[in-house]
């Protein structure tokens, strides 16, 4: 049984913060197939299309027949759990510093024997649904988990490591004005955050759904305004060592291509919106939370931000809004990077047209404000860090993974 | 595809088992163990360099050197030169490949040399780039090194067969019993079955006296024709058979039996021995369960019950079962590939006569065994050698 988390003590400023390690980050090309299942939740191993046998560890040849670069497909995740041990020491900083560490040999079902992190909660023997993880290196690591939800399952000690679970931690939603964020705060507290500081451009001004917003338990309303390095620069000295999670609601969808529009004025107001303020936040942010990333069982642990689709693939007809988002989508490539040395996670949750007014001319199907929260704490809580939410999302994802060019003369 | 017979190695023998003692750190480089360790043949058979016209080398820390580059390195010129990076097989897989190459007439003179550095951090830097699947799927997960890979393979073996901590722990008892006569040893006090029970929990079911010290040292033997040898005066052995596998058995989903089982008719079929005349057994000891897992698949008992057999026998060099009679890695370190030399030097010095306080009564026949290289999950490397007194 998992030992139930319990809230931290509030911390000693005079103690010292234990500063963040990886585990062993290396990993082979064709191993890092692993990593594009894991950062989308999915259990997925080489599958030699000549042979059909099932193969891990990664190989660049089936070892049945020898065909080249067997490819990454879905495969099924149950296993029987045969050995476990529970390593006490361990020559590797990381795992030296979080001894004892259990590790155990699956079979699965689909063939490989695995050797992979185990869930406290399993025994020799049991039956076990195998995951990949994303771990504090950033690279895919087999997880072997109940098959069934145990309680507080969520609180094993090396499962939380590799996730961003809201509970207990403190959370900053950067835009309270919007249906998103009104539905983000919602959800982390429900989820277990202690503070969802929920930041208001001149807080002054009322808004639809603030009352409802300010009834959420936890939420505590802050000044913040993106577009604004003054306003972000306050904010982060204010609060910045105390957020563990970050999620960016703020909006501006504009409807039209390039030449649509005369001047950059609503251009401008995208990227300043979007993409500096990505930049301000991540710069204001973003040290503190890379510090804090071994801070205790709420240590600092991911950035959340919501990316339009297009942003893989440029639609004309939302063209302008299109290209920001693909700025943001880079510029979350490098704080990937830059944030790494932390273990802290950038998630991007992609979706198309949301349930909101400035979509209000296109048809469905359309993904609600609550779904698309949904699938954000989701996320939070199983580590992950590519979501594609909603029909049209994966519509798009599947389409430019087959073919790009493809992609670009259907839009 | 039907199978040729193998070969005897009649005329062909193994020379002046050399040992330089071990050290837990050293500051000194594999090069110079390994000059050591030549220096000590040299000097037994009284070589040049120029005398030596093959060399087979095994070494974790050699790098960037392999074999080639030791050549210049030690002046020498042979005509037939290998490098065995095959962890604990590398002594008996150098053994045949250099007497292969000795009976074709390859190379009249070939020096086997296993040696490898410990300096301090040196082990962790190995583990983590031991090999690909290491890399990408073993140590990751929590960094446990072999000690949690042999903690697997040893709580599958124990849920299998029934066997305790107890019963390997009569292994590594037996094994301190013989290194206490070793001189070279690096583990000088005694260990009682208490101590073993009660020692510190590594990566469980694996505890402290279940792991091998990682050390510097070197291991060495002339590979020669029989005649060659008396003419030197070396003290030699006779080689009846050896036997190697690799990556044998791989579809099972944890490791409980290793390549022997595939060639073991060969092994002693060519010996033309049966199990119950060797006088003594050294198997490769990285952890006591490989240990019983080696007796099984050597032919001493049937699979699953090597555990009821180490209960009912006395491993010590006294015994009626003596096993890694010097104290095998557990007992006097673990030289990084000189381990995979180690039962073989000592088998020699056994069979010679020359093993000093720990010499086994009437040693006719040896079995050597080795094992290495877990690569992911499993040991990949298996080998076995048949040895004999000369007489």
């Amino acid at each position: 049984m998992t030992e139930p988390l319990v809230r931290p003590k509030r911390k000693d400023p005079l103690k010292r913060t234990r500063l963040p390690l990886s585990p062993p980050g290396a990993r082979s090309r064709t191993a890092l197939g692993l990593v594009a299942a894991a950062a989308q939740g999915r259990f997925m191993l080489q599958v030699c299309r000549a042979c059909a046998k099932t193969i891990y560890p990664p190989r660049d040849a089936c070892p049945g027949c020898f065909a080249p670069a067997p490819a990454f497909c879905d495969v099924p995740d149950r296993g029987k759990l045969l050995a476990v041990t529970t390593i006490r020491t361990s020559t590797d900083a990381y795992y030296r510093e979080r001894m004892p560490w259990r590790v155990g040999t699956v079979q699965m079902d689909c063939g490989p024997s695995i050797v992979a992190h185990v869930h406290g909660d399993l025994a020799e023997g049991d039956r076990v649904t195998m995951s990949l993880k994303l771990d504090r290196s950033g690279q895919a690591a087999a997880f072997a988990l109940p098959v069934k939800e145990t309680p507080a399952m969520a609180d094993d000690k090396q499962l939380r490591e590799m996730t961003c679970d809201p509970k207990f931690r403190r959370a900053l939603v950067t835009d309270g004005r919007t249906a998103v964020g009104q539905s983000c705060a919602k959800a982390l507290s429900e989820a277990g955050c202690t503070i969802v500081f929920v930041g208001v451009s001149d807080p002054w001004k009322p808004f639809p759904g603030e009352d409802s917003l300010r009834k959420i338990p936890n939420v505590e309303i802050v000044p913040l305004d993106l577009t604004n390095s003054e306003s972000v620069n306050d904010l982060a000295a204010d609060i910045g060592g105390r957020v563990d999670i970050i999620v960016n609601t703020s909006e501006h969808v504009r409807a039209g291509g390039i030449m649509a529009r005369k001047g950059l004025v609503v251009a401008r107001e995208e990227m300043d919106i979007r993409y500096f303020g990505l930049m301000r936040l991540a710069q204001a942010f973003g040290p503190a939370l890379r510090f804090r990333g071994a801070d205790g069982v709420n240590s600092a642990t991911a950035i959340v931000n919501f990316l339009f689709v297009h942003a893989l693939a440029n639609w004309p007809e939302f063209g302008a809004y299109s290209a920001t988002e693909a700025a943001c989508l880079s510029a979350s490539h490098s704080l990937r990077a830059e944030l790494k040395p932390g273990g802290v996670k950038f998630i991007n949750i992609f979706h198309g047209p949301l349930e909101t007014d400035w979509f209000q001319e296109l048809p469905p199907p359309k993904v609600a404000p609550a779904q698309l929260v949904k699938s954000a704490v989701d996320a939070l809580k199983r580590g992950l860090e590519d979501v594609f939410v909603g029909d049209i999302a994966q519509d798009i994802r599947d389409r430019f993974l087959a073919n790009p060019k493809a992609l670009e003369r259907e839009l | 595809m039907s199978k040729r017979q193998r070969q005897s190695y009649k005329g062909v023998v193994a020379a002046a088992p050399v040992t330089i003692p071990y050290e837990r750190f050293s500051i000194h480089g594999a090069h110079w163990w390994i000059g050591r360790a030549l220096r000590a043949l040299s000097e037994q058979a009284r070589l040049k360099p120029a005398d030596i016209d093959g060399f087979s080398v095994s070494s974790f820390t050699v790098g960037p050197d392999t074999a080639i580059g030791l050549t210049q390195h030690f002046g020498l010129s042979p005509r037939f030169l290998d490098h065995v990076p095959l962890g604990g097989a590398s002594g008996v897989v150098g053994l045949r490949r250099a007497a292969r190459a000795v009976q074709a007439g390859d190379a009249d003179m070939v020096a086997c040399v296993a040696a490898d550095a410990n300096h301090v951090d040196s082990f962790r830097r190995t583990l983590s780039t031991f090999s690909r699947f290491a890399q990408d799927a073993v140590y990751p997960y929590g960094s446990g090194g072999p000690n949690a890979s042999f903690a697997l393979i040893t709580r599958d073996y124990m849920t299998r067969f029934g066997a305790t901590r107890e019963d390997f722990g009569r292994v590594c008892v037996a094994q301190r019993d013989n290194a206490l006569c070793f001189p070279h040893a690096l583990m000088k006090k005694t260990l009682t079955l208490d101590e073993y029970m009660n020692a510190r929990a590594i990566s469980d079911p694996i505890h402290l006296f279940d792991c091998v010290m990682p050390c510097a040292g070197a291991e060495a033997f002339l590979v020669c024709t029989e005649e060659r040898a008396r003419d030197l005066g070396l003290p030699f052995v006779r080689i009846l058979s050896t036997i190697e596998r690799h990556n044998a058995f791989m579809d099972d989903p944890i490791q409980y039996r290793g390549g022997w089982v595939v060639d073991l008719d060969d092994l002693y079929g060519l010996a033309a021995v049966k199990p119950a005349d060797v006088d003594l057994v050294q198997t490769y000891d990285d952890y006591p369960v490989i240990s019983l897992m080696q007796i099984e698949d050597l032919g001493f008992c049937q699979k699953g019950e090597a555990a009821a057999f180490v209960r009912d026998r006395d491993l010590t060099f006294r015994g009626d079962f003596p096993h890694n009679t010097s104290g095998g890695q557990l007992s006097v370190g673990q030289a990084g590939a000189a381990g995979g030399y180690l039962g073989l030097v000592e088998a020699m010095r056994q069979l010679c006569g020359i093993a000093g306080d720990n010499q086994v009564k009437d040693a006719n026949i040896a079995l050597v065994s080795g094992f290495g290289m877990i690569n992911y999950d499993r040991g990949l490397a298996s080998a076995a050698a048949l040895l004999a007194r000369a007489s």
